[in-house]
């Protein structure tokens, strides 16, 4: 959009309290636990307690004979059959022959009470063949490791490869061999990063319901409702139309409500139970244990360097494991490595590989900060030993409009260049260092998303507007639709309610994912409210008796387009909408589509920390994010999304991962453990919002929500090189890991 | 297991209800009095969500038992607002967009309204420091500490 118009606007950029606010601050908002029904049981699920055995039997006799007890399923009451990722999904909500991890389900109880629930599941008893097992990607990829699922691998697998490798991939352009024989400085490192979980606070719930006559409702908590009714509708054998699923409020979700886990569950039980509907909530070690972490990888990277820090080429080879089924996001990961730089020559290639942990499922940006944390430590690392500036050295290679991405397409607009320079002009970059301090900096890159998007807009009587979308709202997204709508329609904000709608009410909608919701039910509200002020300048034509080509619409209202059309005084919303019953009926718009028009984002991080010698902690001193956000909507929550995306990236840094015993059971499956970052760890964020606009996007939106977690990675393990010398390659990075690196 | 009557007053308004003697403050609150204001994030005292005052003091409702509320008094996300009237640090979270999901949101309330009574001008850092049993994934903390901070600015008074 050309700038002149956006400097026209009037609440595109503002920030008005969020719709929502109040439901919010009051305890009224109803998440996915919050709700009840009539004769409703509560569900307890009984729970794999190795990482790899063989059920031989399920027992239920004792549970079944328990006052209260409603009904008991196990996989034996799911069809068969199922195949590719439907069968994954059923066999990840319901262990068939074998447990795959510690935390896998074997059954599933309803009761009266959640205590009666509880008490039935410990007396369900479960014979097991323990089998031997491996949770680390560097022991599952060793061709003698314990082969997890025979006959998993794709065709991209090559034959003699190991047994847990399920997915094979490899990719890149230019002579490499060259390019390396070209740089003045060749170096080569190894990295490792732990699984990490979403850690959203809100465990997974729901409320199901079904009949005998296979329909069936759901009250869930998830990022996209369409997913959980096709997923669920598969796993179960029943049609997608007759389950009508109504998403909650969300207690975020960070990608890890984009699937199912248990949710099947709740509704075999219901038919079971003779259609009673059944209550489902997660513990918060269920949570853990047994929903989607995110892949832990194991990376070599190697980069060719000129002495004036020009990137001749480079190299990634990256395995992965994503628990017990093929999911690891390791192409991700591989395309995004070296998506900021102008790479002459690069390959790529990567392991996707099977280990006895939980399904992992996606988390913000899933795979770019695995790759981020080892290139951009690697070219941090040659740029100081050339002795160049490492934003210098990003901005010699940054890619601009019209390069070859590393992983193939051309890039369209983006604004990778303009956040390197907004954070070498930030005054953190001035700020005096201490002993024990350091500053590092890292870029990171996400691709955003369109997806399938259904939007319904209706004008009401009185002149005000209804949105009707597909996404839930998970940090302001009601917010931002009402912004651009109201702005399109030329209202005030307050005249807008933006409602999240069951899947009864509109056309297939993909998840809140990708970064894709202001971006894509943004476009779809901003098309419907455009097809809508075309019928009401219609409604105008007909009363004024002119062509509807001579009515123009101007801050909320029809007018003649210009003295030629004839002297009308202008037509309120209002007034057209009053009398919409008499002059032709409902005035509404809707739009539908695959929106093509992305645009990517980049940002550049700048941490500086320091460590403590003695203890080997590490102090996050100042924190900013730079990101390019095409146009921010509502700007307090394009920030918020950057603030949140580098606290999970902070923790993913320095405290969380997944800790496995030798007994390949999981050893941290509460908060008390897995230590996510609380108010005291952190100081303020500071932020740059950067605005490229998306040629894609009517106001220029190119979506915020996961570039963020990437650069703190890296930048946070440049900035603790910075401070002392020693150079982390594993994360987290503990106070124990780095005293060693200290003491070494 | 048989059940305990309990009586006790939440929010001002004395209610009574069965308890199993298993079944902790929480759940009391959420299933059998219909307040799901207060919620269950971990079940073990780590992240706060579910925070109440037990006769003034700040507690996790998930660490204590539905039976030890008898003859106290209960405060909840439900009675921060007083007769329809938002308490300052309500307001102040809309306005710093000091919420994203807004699940961690009545239990950071509820926390932050118990500092503001016993220290009215807190300091960034005991902000930050009081807080820390209060897990938010969301905002990284930022926007939720200066709206304490401003919340605490305009129960004192001052302009922000």
């Amino acid at each position: 959009m050309p700038k002149d118009e956006l400097k026209e606007l009037h609440l595109v950029g503002t920030r008005p309290d969020r719709p929502d606010g109040l439901d919010k601050v009051t305890g009224r908002a109803r998440y996915g636990a919050d709700i009840s029904a009539p004769g409703m049981l509560w569900a307890a699920v009984v729970r794999s307690p190795h990482a790899h055995a063989r059920i031989l039997k399920i027992d239920s006799t004792k549970a079944e004979a328990l006052d209260g007890v409603k009904a008991v399923v196990t996989r034996a009451d799911f069809p068969t059959g199922l195949t590719g990722e439907d069968w994954n999904l059923q066999e990840n909500t319901m262990a068939g022959e074998v447990a795959l991890y510690d935390g896998h389900a074997v059954a599933a109880v309803a009761a009266t009470s959640a205590l009666i629930a509880q008490e039935a599941a410990r007396l369900i008893e479960v014979d097991y063949e323990v089998l031997p097992h491996v949770t680390d990607v560097d022991d599952a990829i060793k061709p003698d490791a314990p082969a997890i699922r025979p006959g998993a691998a794709d065709a991209s697998v090559p034959e003699g490869m190991p047994p847990n490798v399920v997915r094979y991939i490899e990719f890149g352009h230019g002579d490499v061999a060259a390019g390396f024989d070209d740089a003045d400085l060749v170096m080569e490192k190894s990295y490792k990063t732990e699984a990490t979980h979403q850690g959203y606070i809100e465990p997974h719930a729901c409320l199901g319901q079904l009949g005998e006559d296979g329909r069936g409702e759901m009250w869930v908590c998830t990022q996209g409702h369409w997913f959980i009714r096709r997923m669920c509708t598969a796993v179960l054998g029943i049609e997608a139309a007759q389950l009508r699923v109504t998403p909650s409020e969300i207690g975020g979700g960070f990608g890890g409500k984009t699937t199912i886990f248990m949710e099947p569950l709740s509704l075999a039980l219901s038919r079971k139970a003779g259609g009673r509907p059944v209550k489902l909530v997660m513990s918060r070690s269920e949570v853990l244990r047994a929903t989607g972490p995110t892949a832990s990888a194991s990376m070599d990277v190697k980069i060719g360097m000129k002495k004036d820090g020009s990137i001749t080429a480079g190299r990634a080879e990256f395995r992965m494991q994503g628990g017990a089924f093929p999911d690891a996001p390791v192409d991700m990961a591989l395309y995004c490595a070296f998506a900021g730089y102008k790479m002459p020559a690069v390959e790529h290639i990567g392991y996707d590989v099977l280990a006895n942990r939980p399904k992992c499922a996606a988390y913000r940006a899933p795979g770019s900060p695995m790759g981020a944390f080892a290139v951009e430590s690697l070219v941090d690392e040659m740029s100081r030993d050339l002795g160049l500036d490492p934003i210098d050295v990003r901005l010699k290679n940054a890619v601009v409009e019209g390069d070859r991405a590393s992983y193939g397409p051309k890039f369209g607009s983006i604004g990778l260049v303009e956040c390197l320079e907004a954070a070498k002009a930030h005054p953190n970059l001035q700020a005096p260092l201490g002993p024990n301090q350091g500053r590092g900096v890292a870029c990171g890159y996400w691709f955003n998303h369109g997806g399938e998007t259904s939007v319904s807009m209706a004008i009401s009587e009185d002149g005000t507007a209804q949105v009707s979308i597909g996404t839930p709202d998970i940090g302001g997204l009601r917010a931002s639709i009402a912004l651009m709508t109201a702005e399109t329609l030329g209202i005030p904000y307050e005249d807008v309610r933006v409602n999240v709608v069951e899947t009864g009410a509109l056309g297939v909608n993909e998840p809140t994912h990708g970064s894709r919701a202001t971006f894509a039910s943004g476009l779809g509200a901003v098309e419907a409210a455009r097809q809508a002020i075309g019928e009401m300048c219609k409604r105008a034509a007909n009363e004024w008796g002119i062509d509807a080509e001579a009515v123009e619409w101007v801050d909320g209202a029809a007018q003649p387009a210009g003295p030629n059309a004839g002297k009308f005084p202008p037509m309120t919303i209002a007034e057209i909408a009053g009398k919409m019953g008499s002059t032709g009926g409902p005035i509404s718009g809707h739009h539908e589509s695959v929106p093509e028009g992305v645009g990517a984002s980049f940002g550049t991080h700048v941490v500086d920390v320091e460590v403590d010698p003695e203890t080997g902690r590490t102090t996050i001193l100042r924190y900013l994010v730079v990101q390019d956000a095409g146009r921010a909507i509502h700007p307090s929550y394009v920030e918020g999304q950057y603030q949140g995306g580098a606290a999970q990236g902070i923790g993913w840094a320095l405290n969380e991962e997944y800790v496995y015993g030798e007994d390949g059971r999981l050893q941290n499956p509460i908060f008390l453990d897995y230590r996510v970052p609380v108010a005291s760890d952190l100081p303020m964020i500071d932020t740059v919002i950067v605005e490229v606009p998306n040629p894609g996007h009517p106001y220029g939106v190119r979506g915020v929500g996961e570039t963020g977690i990437t650069p703190p990675l890296p930048a946070i393990a440049n900035a603790i090189h910075a401070a002392t010398g020693a150079r982390m390659r594993h994360l987290p990075m503990t106070p124990a890991k780095v005293l060693a690196a200290l003491k070494a | 297991m048989s059940k305990i009557h309990v009586t006790t007053t939440v929010n001002g308004d004395e209610v009574e209800f069965l308890a199993d003697p298993r079944e902790t403050l929480l759940d009391c609150l959420r299933d059998k009095l219909g307040m799901t204001g207060s919620k269950e994030g971990c079940g073990t005292g780590d992240c706060g969500a579910c925070s109440v005052t037990l006769d003034g003091t700040l507690v996790c409702s998930c660490l204590v038992l539905g039976v030890e509320a008898d003859g106290k008094q209960v405060g909840t996300i439900e009675g921060v607002a007083e007769g329809g009237v938002l308490h300052p640090l309500q307001k102040k979270f809309i306005e710093h967009a000091a919420l994203q999901c807004g699940f961690c949101t009545p239990g950071i309330l509820v926390a932050a309204k118990a500092l503001l009574e016993q220290n009215p001008n807190p300091t960034e850092t005991e902000v930050r420091y009081w807080l820390a049993g209060n897990l938010c994934r969301c905002t990284g903390y930022d926007k939720i500490v200066r709206a304490v901070m401003d919340a605490a600015a305009d129960l004192r008074g001052e302009a922000a």
